[in-house]
């Protein structure tokens, strides 16, 4: 079996799956059934003076049957005294020695900050994740994101706390920003040792429209709140490889966060250069027993791919993700559609002629072709059948040549493997950088032609 | 396996009632179920397989952890994914039925998760301990039950030696089952992955016969009994003997074991009313017998199989025959069967001057089997209970005989596959707790 274990700048952890600082890290208890469970490491909630919480404080977005693809929250940081919290992660730290406990902390002046530190490393703390992301609340206080949204701001409190700080220095990004490689830059800048990320994202996420109110209700009014769960990982993993191709931030190890529930997802994030991954909503939707799956899954593809070591995926999709001008524009894909599969449900004839390109048709395949154009399909109208005629005629058929290849109508195909896309190319590679760098930029058709 | 195959039997004409999925099916299947914690599919199956945790790992495309998750609670999940009534069991249970809405298909991701792992050509998911316990286990019957104990006695270093007194192994798993849940090479398919284990089967060994109990005794550590049911039960009415009437046990073995493709079925009476009856008749209604009909003695609330087996039969064109009693087996001069002679009943009674004839080419008797009772009798301190089934705690496969353990169809005259699965992986636990505590003492 493959080796999980992992080294993030100096802190050791069985496996590189943490839990986020967030509800499932509240407390000792939590976190050390869900060490017995099989996590690597916790993220603590953060820590700082104490807040007062509203109700409700969550609210979900479902997709058909599927519960809480994406999550919303305007919970703020730990309700609990800091002794009792800080009680809590020794005996943690007593009992699970090989386990990675990190605190999350946020607070305002470079005094607080140094004695949030001190007292969190003397209860021994293997490192200390900076939470410049919470977008709601803790900003309106000029905490969380509204530090995290100042490259200058975040760069100096990193400081202040690397002054301070013996063990490792975690900066967490809020994804609330333009340009993610600035805050990452800034940070790295400020001395951080690792930077993880991605916080919620500001969100409203629904309206209650009998009320008139957004959701979460608080009596008769909402906040904007942060949103994460499996909806954003995409976001998350783009945050991740941007900052993952700048070698000047690099060099710090990432931890990747956002939307992660299965090992596929925490296979995803190292492939684009993490070295841990930290999960939340899918432990609040599952429990702690989803990292059965984390750990199975992601030691048998490592396997199964010949890696010996996590270590050995780590950063392995990088290098392949690449500007828009670099991809290799004579590289084509056709759609095919396997007979014998199709059920006829039409979905792609709907989708190619009305949401893509009007080269899926329905009926015989025997009218005259137009002269090949960029202007797809107009010609050919679909004929109506006959009703009862053909046996299997509601099987559709790709017009190959007009077909451009977006894969739409693989993407809406409900049988899998009816619908494959067939490579072939238009000629050696060239990329729009090679066509600019040629003057052959043009395309016929423009503004001023 | 010394047995092989005919490639040309009967019974591969059968299409599979419930297909594998492929990858995109299993994992949306996968994806509708809700993870309930201390599921009730879990506590409805009988082997307690973490059920929820290997759907959610077919959903994350998981798949030998799916295959994990079934085979440490159900070593023959394999067989089981095909031949669970799971509509009375697992999917019978799954919450969705209370909303009304389909259940989980269960047993078909349990079939994708097992499948992708049963060929020899993939990387193994167990790896034995070594045999470093010098315990030897002796198993009489090579049946689900006394596979699945010496499975996972060899899974933790314990010589496992199965005697059978046929040359195939499997019991009724291989030959009989229903061909269209379970065909008898893919259950000689899953039965060389659990020799490859480490598990040993000596063919054409009968106990009390080729071997005594008391050698077994002697030369083994613990031996279980897992030896199943006997002959079918006969009817003993007049004409019974000769061509054309058989036991259903015996008739599905030739069928899926030694009838050829083309074989013709001609008009059938099936003479019972339990599962083993529906099996028979829905088999032969499958392979176009021209009319087969089923002879109940009492009414169809009253007969022991299931309603959805029942169902399924009554689609495929068989009828049922309620409160009938056959009373003689009729032949034509060549001593061919021609008919049933049968009376009606009422009350359990036959009703006087009812008798009528119903002609047929094959009768086949689905009204029980005998219980095997020679090999407990070998075993001192073993005993049978009324019924001829061997007395044992079904939690533990404890017999009178400490160094004996019992389960499957000769503990409970007769239940599925999965029971006498979990009957032996509880007595390969308990005796691995023996050998463990003995060692520890000694
Ligand atoms: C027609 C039919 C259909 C069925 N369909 C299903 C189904 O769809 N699903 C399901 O779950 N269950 C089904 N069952 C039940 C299931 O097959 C049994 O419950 C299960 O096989 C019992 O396993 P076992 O190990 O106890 O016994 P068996 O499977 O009966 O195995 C006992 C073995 O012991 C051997 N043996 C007996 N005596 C000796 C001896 N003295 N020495 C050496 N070997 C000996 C026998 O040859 C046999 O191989 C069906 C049963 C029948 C009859
Ligand atoms: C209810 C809730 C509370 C959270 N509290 C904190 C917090 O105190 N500190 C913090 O750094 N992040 C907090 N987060 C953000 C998570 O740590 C994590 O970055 C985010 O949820 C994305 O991961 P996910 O998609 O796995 O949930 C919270 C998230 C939720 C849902
Ligand atoms: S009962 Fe149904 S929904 Fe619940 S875990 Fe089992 S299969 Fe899933």
């Amino acid at each position: 079996m493959a080796d999980l274990s992992i080294d993030f700048c100096g802190i050791k952890s069985p496996n590189p799956f943490w839990l986020a600082s967030a509800p499932p890290a509240n407390t000792g208890e939590q976190v050390m059934r869900a060490f017995d469970a099989g996590w690597g490491g916790a993220v603590w909630k953060t820590l700082g003076d104490p807040i007062v919480n509203v109700t409700s404080r969550f609210a979900a977005v479902d997709l058909g049957t599927y519960k809480m693809m994406g999550l919303n929250n305007i919970e703020l940081i730990t309700d609990r005294p800091l002794d009792v919290n800080l009680r809590e992660i020794a005996e943690v730290k007593k009992r699970y020695p090989k386990h990675a406990v990190i605190a999350s902390l946020m607070t305002e002046t470079k005094e607080d900050w140094r004695v949030l530190i001190k007292r969190c490393e003397d209860v021994g703390v293997d490192g200390l994740e900076l939470n410049f992301g919470c977008p709601h609340g803790m900003c309106e206080r000029g905490m969380g994101s509204s530090v995290g949204q100042e490259p200058k701001l975040l760069q100096e409190i990193t400081s202040w706390t690397k002054e301070f700080a013996r063990t490792p220095v975690l900066v967490k990004l809020t994804p609330n920003t333009g340009d993610i490689t600035e805050p990452g830059f800034a940070a790295v800048a400020g001395g951080a040792d690792g930077i993880s990320l991605i916080n919620t994202i500001k969100s409203i996420i629904g309206v209650d429209l009998d009320r008139m109110v957004p959701f979460p209700r608080v009596a008769g009014a909402s906040s904007n709140g942060g949103y994460c769960g499996p909806a954003v990982k995409p976001i998350a993993l783009h945050m991740v490889a941007a900052l993952a191709r700048e070698p000047g931030i690099a060099r710090v190890p990432i931890s990747g966060i956002g939307g992660i529930s299965t090992w596929r997802e925490a296979a995803e994030f190292i492939a684009l250069g993490c070295t841990s991954v930290q999960v939340c909503t899918a432990v609040m939707h599952y429990g702690y027993r989803i990292v059965e799956d984390l750990i199975q899954g992601l030691s048998s593809y490592l396997d199964e791919h010949g890696m010996k070591s996590v270590n050995e995926l780590r950063g392995r999709a990088v290098p392949s993700y690449q500007e828009w001008g670099d991809l290799d524009l004579a590289y084509k894909l056709v759609a095919k559609i396997d007979k014998d599969k199709c059920i006829g449900c039409q979905l792609c004839v709907t989708a190619c002629n009305d949401g893509a390109h009007q080269c899926i048709f329905t009926g015989p395949d025997d009218r005259e072709r137009p002269p090949h154009a960029h202007t797809h399909g107009k010609a050919i109208a679909p004929v109506p059948l006959p009703i009862g005629k053909h046996a299997g005629s509601r099987v559709p058929w790709v017009d190959e040549p007009e077909c451009v290849g977006c894969n739409l109508c693989q993407l809406v195909c409900p049988v899998s493997g009816c619908i494959t896309m067939e490579e072939s190319r238009t000629g050696p590679p060239e990329t729009w950088n090679d066509r600019v760098a040629q003057g052959r930029a043009r395309v016929p058709g423009g503004i001023h032609d | 396996m010394t047995a092989t195959l005919d490639p040309d039997r009967l019974e591969t004409v059968f299409p599979d009632k419930k297909p594998l999925y492929p990858e995109g099916e299993a994992r949306a299947e996968a994806e509708r179920c809700l993870y309930c914690v201390d599921a009730p599919c879990i506590k409805a199956c009988p082997t307690e397989i973490d059920i929820p945790t290997f759907i959610k790992k077919i959903a994350s495309g998981n798949v030998r952890g799916a295959a994990q998750t079934i085979f440490a609670q159900n070593l023959l999940g394999y067989s089981c994914a095909r031949v669970c009534p799971v509509e009375v069991l697992c999917e019978g249970s799954c919450v969705y039925n209370a909303w009304e809405r389909e259940p989980i298909k269960i047993g078909r991701l349990q079939r994708y998760a097992t499948d992708a792992v049963m060929d020899p050509s993939t990387a193994p998911i167990f790896s034995p301990k070594p045999r470093t316990t010098g315990r030897k286990v002796a198993l009489i019957g090579a049946g689900p039950a006394s596979l699945a104990c010496a499975g996972y006695l060899a899974l933790e270093g314990v010589e496992a030696v199965i005697f059978e007194k046929r040359p195939v192994s499997g019991g009724l798993n291989t030959w009989g089952i229903a061909p269209y849940k379970l065909k008898a090479d893919d259950a000689l398919l899953e039965i060389s992955w659990i020799e490859r284990m480490g598990v040993e089967i000596r063919h054409g060994v009968e106990i009390g016969r080729d071997i005594t109990g008391a050698q077994l005794l002697d030369q083994y550590d613990a031996v279980f009994i897992g030896v199943g049911l006997g002959d079918d039960t006969r009817l003993g009415i007049p004409g019974e003997d000769g061509p054309g009437v058989m036991g259903a046990v015996a008739w599905i073995e030739e069928m899926k074991l030694h009838m050829k493709r083309g074989t013709r079925i001609g008009r059938v009476i099936v003479v019972g009313g339990g599962n083993t009856a529906i099996d028979v008749a829905r088999e032969c209604a499958s392979l176009g017998g021209a009319e087969v009909s089923m002879v109940y003695r009492r009414g169809h609330e009253q007969m022991s199989g299931y309603v959805h087996e029942m169902m399924g039969a009554r689609k495929e064109r068989v009828r049922l025959i309620e409160h009938t009693q056959p009373v003689a087996v009729l032949r034509g001069a060549g001593g061919d069967v021609t008919g049933l002679r049968c009376v009606r009943t009422e009350g359990g009674k036959n009703v006087a001057g009812s008798d009528h004839d119903i002609p047929c080419d094959l009768v086949a008797v689905a009204i029980g089997q005998s219980k095997l009772r020679a090999v407990a009798r070998e075993l001192p301190g073993v005993a049978l209970d009324a019924r001829g089934c061997v007395v044992c705690d079904p939690t533990t496969g404890r017999t009178g005989n400490p160094k004996v353990y019992s389960g499957g169809d000769c503990t409970n005259g007769g239940k599925e596959v999965v029971n006498a699965v979990a009957d032996g992986r509880n007595a390969a636990r308990t005796m691995l707790a023996a050998f463990a505590g003995q060692s520890g003492a000694g």
